[in-house]
């Protein structure tokens, strides 16, 4: 014998639900369940009592996955007779031995119930982007209204997205089955409605459809895309909708004008004489050295670095990263290159390895404002990866590029001592390959163009530390890197 | 001059950015609040779409279409003969909120030509953000144009208000710009944008227990834009350039614009328009380097650097690599699937979930509403096996698109 079960309304989820559980307890199969909407008395009633049930209700429980429960909420609000069969048929499955049904996208069932959710979605989507308040003036203020007609039973789902949005807004929504109002306070629910309740144009009407106008371009016509988007059924409540026609006729003809336009003669006069120019002209930028050897003041040389081409790692950086410090700087610090954080700030040592070396600095008793910090590389050397950059090193011929920098750098700063942090630093000073392991901790007399009795102290580079997993090795390692540093203040003595 | 006007104008000058999401960004609304109104949940809304297919999500305007500048590719360039006109704050202020009430937009996108100084067209970009938010507590979605060495402290004050920042790099090398844009310079654009990098990444670090909150900044982050074809770079040199930038300012995307015909149009532009199709397929190839594990490298061009007008990179990648095929339906995993042409995310992501319940047939790929035409000549599935095609020649011939369809992009 077939079952009746009657439903409150369209989308009475928690009727359908109560039915489905009493079904299921008492072993009812999907074919032999008969779903039905009834003329409920009160249509206002949403959440109301689901109808008495004849049967003596069946005792036991079992559980739905959130997965269904979620697919249920959704499919019950499409327009189609045998939602409510086709959810419980899916119910019935999952509980006689398929537990993960809703993850058989395949089976024609599912499919079907995911084909409706989607349908439904759309047509949610679609009214939050198409429906369109009108204002009217009423004696104690302000309404808004909209008429919208939607495809599936949206409106109750949907009508909390709207008060979220307009909370403060007086409004109501209007639709062939259903209105929705809210008060600014509160939110009721009516029977549907007819365009007659629709209230004229609104002034600000005209000025959205010449927005929508201007923002149109005519040499890119796509009149396929803008349809499957914005199907016509939605054309005829959208105001802007009315200029399409004649958008699409005059795009043809608004595109060969331009394209058969004479072309116009650029511009000639200096910025500061062209419309929208202040009125005092701001200084002009100073004029760059066009390379290192001719600047003699740090400011300078570091404007002449700035537009650097001597090797292909300006392109993909943000910036040339100079050195940083007092100009009379006894101790000089070199390190590697900028990395991620450097590149961004235009600063030395400001990421991770600048703070192991400002760390371990303070710890050897240095001023670290007292020393100048620079790099034996200016741009920062990557290889993007996904959303991240991968710190890569300079190959010999950047660091004999960049070398000029460094070498001028050094030549303005004059430093008695310079610290050269890792290989790329010792390189880039040396003019040699240095072994770290070999030549750290131990003072090297430099060349007299470096200033009389001018030293050199190698020791590694903080980026290596922090590269260390074993926290042992690490402990030894940063304590070994500040006794070099505390070397090197005594050599400054 | 009236408002109508105005609208008419500057919103035809705005016309050339084609970014227009409203996503991405943090999650508010207007219930319990006193005054304003607004809500952004996350997923952008499109409330309408143009007849160039453009969805139009956000009001899109300048403030004002006088510039100062000379970018041989843009409408407003100073030597420009294009009618000028510029809004107040409170002229901004009033159609945007009166477009949200109507449920018309989902916020602002505002840009302005350059006047006076960077600092001084900042400011008052920043001033209609301000009154929005602060004066008539606005919810919805600001995405705000930062001007190239704006002060850094504007730039902070601008993140404040707004959920988007964008500056554009407009051309893809140092040298275009130089030729087309010469008042701006590619380290300016890209200083911005590394500051704004630094203030979305610190706005999004939690904050240590007791410690304040870091300020807001732009939660739905930055992106760009570039021209394509009005300069001779190749499909390869922007990709490239895409892909440093993504990986050096965390970009949400970079938006590719087809170099169209723009009224009054200067001497220093190519004649040619550049094809749409052009740029659709830069579209696609952004999103294999994002979302399908590809290299910009590893993607099939021309000896000069094109990506192929015919197939879609995805599938002319694959014709270059028939070695790596016919992968398995189901045994395949993610990274290969994602790999056959003609399967999106989704459908890769579906396949994995129901084939864990029983091994698929082409039938099953059907339901899934996968074309099988596309994807058959590159899968095994349990009733399927391609046939050997001849040679990548032929199949590449079979699987380009019947004109009408080329037509239609």
């Amino acid at each position: 014998m077939v079952k009746t079960v009657v439903l409150a309304h369209e989308v009475d989820f928690g009727g359908w639900r109560d039915a489905v559980r009493r079904l299921v307890l008492s072993g009812t199969p999907p074919e032999e369940v008969h779903f039905a909407v009834g003329a409920p008395t009160d249509l206002f009633a949403l959440d109301g009592e689901p109808p008495a049930e004849p049967d003596a209700t069946p005792t036991g429980t079992f559980s739905v996955s959130r997965a269904l429960v979620a697919l249920a909420e959704t499919v019950i609000q499409a327009r189609e007779t045998e939602r409510f069969s086709l959810l419980y048929t899916l119910v019935w499955r999952a509980q006689h031995g398929e537990k993960r049904i809703t993850e058989q996208v395949t089976d024609p069932a599912v499919q079907r119930a995911i084909r409706l959710a989607q349908s439904v979605r759309r047509d949610t989507h679609k009214m939050r982007a198409f429906l369109r308040f009108r204002e009217v003036p009423e004696p104690d203020g302000t309404r808004y209204v909209a008429w919208f007609e939607p495809e599936h039973f949206i409106v109750e789902a949907n009508a909390d997205f709207f008060v979220r949005r307009f909370a403060t807004m007086v409004f109501s929504i209007l639709t062939p089955y259903r209105s929705f109002h809210w008060t600014g306070e509160t939110r009721s629910f009516g029977p549907g409605a007819d365009l007659s309740h629709v209230p004229d144009d609104d002034a600000l009407e005209q000025y959205w459809r010449t927005y929508y106008s201007a923002i149109f371009n005519p040499a890119r016509l796509k009149v396929g895309a803008m349809v499957s988007e914005m199907p016509k059924k939605y054309w005829r409540n959208l105001p802007e909708a009315a200029a399409i026609p004649d958008l699409i006729r005059g795009a043809r003809n608004r595109t060969e004008a331009m394209l058969e336009a004479p072309a116009m003669p650029p511009e000639t006069r200096p910025m500061e004489q062209r419309r929208g120019a202040a009125r005092k002209a701001p200084g002009a930028p100073p004029e760059a050295a066009q390379d290192g050897e001719s600047a003699d003041t740090l400011p300078a040389l570091r404007k002449a670095a700035e537009a650097c081409r001597r090797c292909p790692l300006w392109e993909p950086a943000t910036q040339m990263v100079f050195g940083e410090g007092p100009a009379d700087a006894r101790m000089m610090m070199v390190g590697e290159q900028p990395g991620d954080q450097e590149d961004l700030a235009g600063k030395p040592f400001v990421g991770p390895a600048g703070q192991m070396l400002n760390r371990a600095i303070e710890e050897a008793g240095i001023d670290r404002s007292v020393v100048y910090v620079t790099n034996a590389v200016k741009h920062f050397k990557f290889e993007p990866r996904g959303k991240r950059r991968i710190h890569a090193k300079p190959d010999l011929v950047e660091i004999d590029a960049c070398s000029v920098w460094l070498e001028e750098e050094r030549r303005l700063v004059r430093p008695s001592l310079l610290v050269m942090l890792g290989a790329t630093a010792a390189r880039a000073v040396l003019g040699r390959t240095v072994t770290i392991g070999r030549e750290r901790s131990k003072p090297i007399a430099l060349p007299d163009r470096f200033g009389s009795n001018a030293q050199g102290l190698v020791t590694v580079h903080p980026s290596y530390l922090l590269r260390i997993p074993d926290a042992e090795t690490k402990q030894r390692e940063y304590a070994a890197f500040v006794a070099d540093l505390k070397q090197a203040r005594e050599l400054l003595r | 001059m009236d408002l109508l006007g105005k609208l008419e104008i500057l919103a035809d000058a705005a016309k050339y950015d084609a970014s227009c999401a409203s996503s991405g960004t943090e999650k508010r609304d207007s219930r319990g609040e006193s005054k304003g109104v607004g809500s952004t949940e996350g997923m952008g809304i499109c409330h309408a779409y143009a007849p160039d297919g453009r969805c139009i999500s956000l009001l899109k305007i300048l403030l004002t279409n006088v510039c100062m500048f000379e970018c041989a590719y843009c409408i407003n360039r100073a030597s420009s003969s294009v009618k000028r006109a510029r809004f107040t704050v409170d002229e901004v202020v009033k159609l945007t909120l009166g477009f949200y009430r109507r449920n018309c937009i989902e916020g602002l996108f505002l840009s302005s030509g350059i006047i006076r100084s960077p600092d001084y067209t900042m400011e008052q970009v920043i001033a209609v953000a301000r009154t929005l938010r602060v004066e008539h507590g606005f919810r919805g979605y600001i995405h705000l144009k930062t001007i190239p060495d704006a002060d850094p402290l504007l730039l902070e004050e601008a993140g404040r208000w707004a959920d988007r920042l964008s500056i554009n790099v407009e051309l893809p090398t140092e040298a275009a710009l130089k030729d087309y844009a010469p008042e701006k310079d590619m380290g300016g654009i890209r200083r911005s944008m590394g500051r704004m990098r630094f203030g979305i990444d610190a706005a999004r670090e939690k904050p240590r227990p007791g410690g304040a909150k870091p300020p807001r900044f732009a939660p739905a982050g930055q992106s760009t834009q570039m021209i394509v074809g009005a300069d001779p770079s190749t499909d390869r040199t922007i990709l490239r350039l895409s892909n440093t930038l993504y990986g050096a300012y965390g970009l949400r995307r970079v938006y590719y614009s087809a170099f169209s015909p723009i009224p009054d149009a200067s001497a220093a532009l190519p004649i040619k328009p550049a094809p749409l199709l052009r740029e659709h397929r830069l579209y696609q190839a952004d999103w294999l380097l994002r979302f399908y594990g590809f290299g910009v490298e590893e993607l099939a061009t021309d000896p000069d650097g094109n990506l192929d007008l015919v197939h879609d990179p995805k599938l002319a990648w694959a014709l270059e690599n028939r070695h790596m095929f016919p992968v398995d339906i189901n045994r395949a995993d993610r990274e290969a699937l994602l790999r056959v042409p003609g399967l999106g995310v989704k459908s890769v992501d579906r396949i994995l979930l129901s084939r864990r319940h029983r091994a698929l047939r082409l039938e099953d790929l059907a339901r899934l509403r996968v074309s099988l035409a596309k994807v058959a000549p590159f899968l095994v599935a349990l009733d399927h096996r391609p046939t050997q095609e001849p040679d990548s020649a032929r199949l590449s011939l079979k699987l380009a698109p019947k004109p009408k369809q080329l037509a239609l992009l």
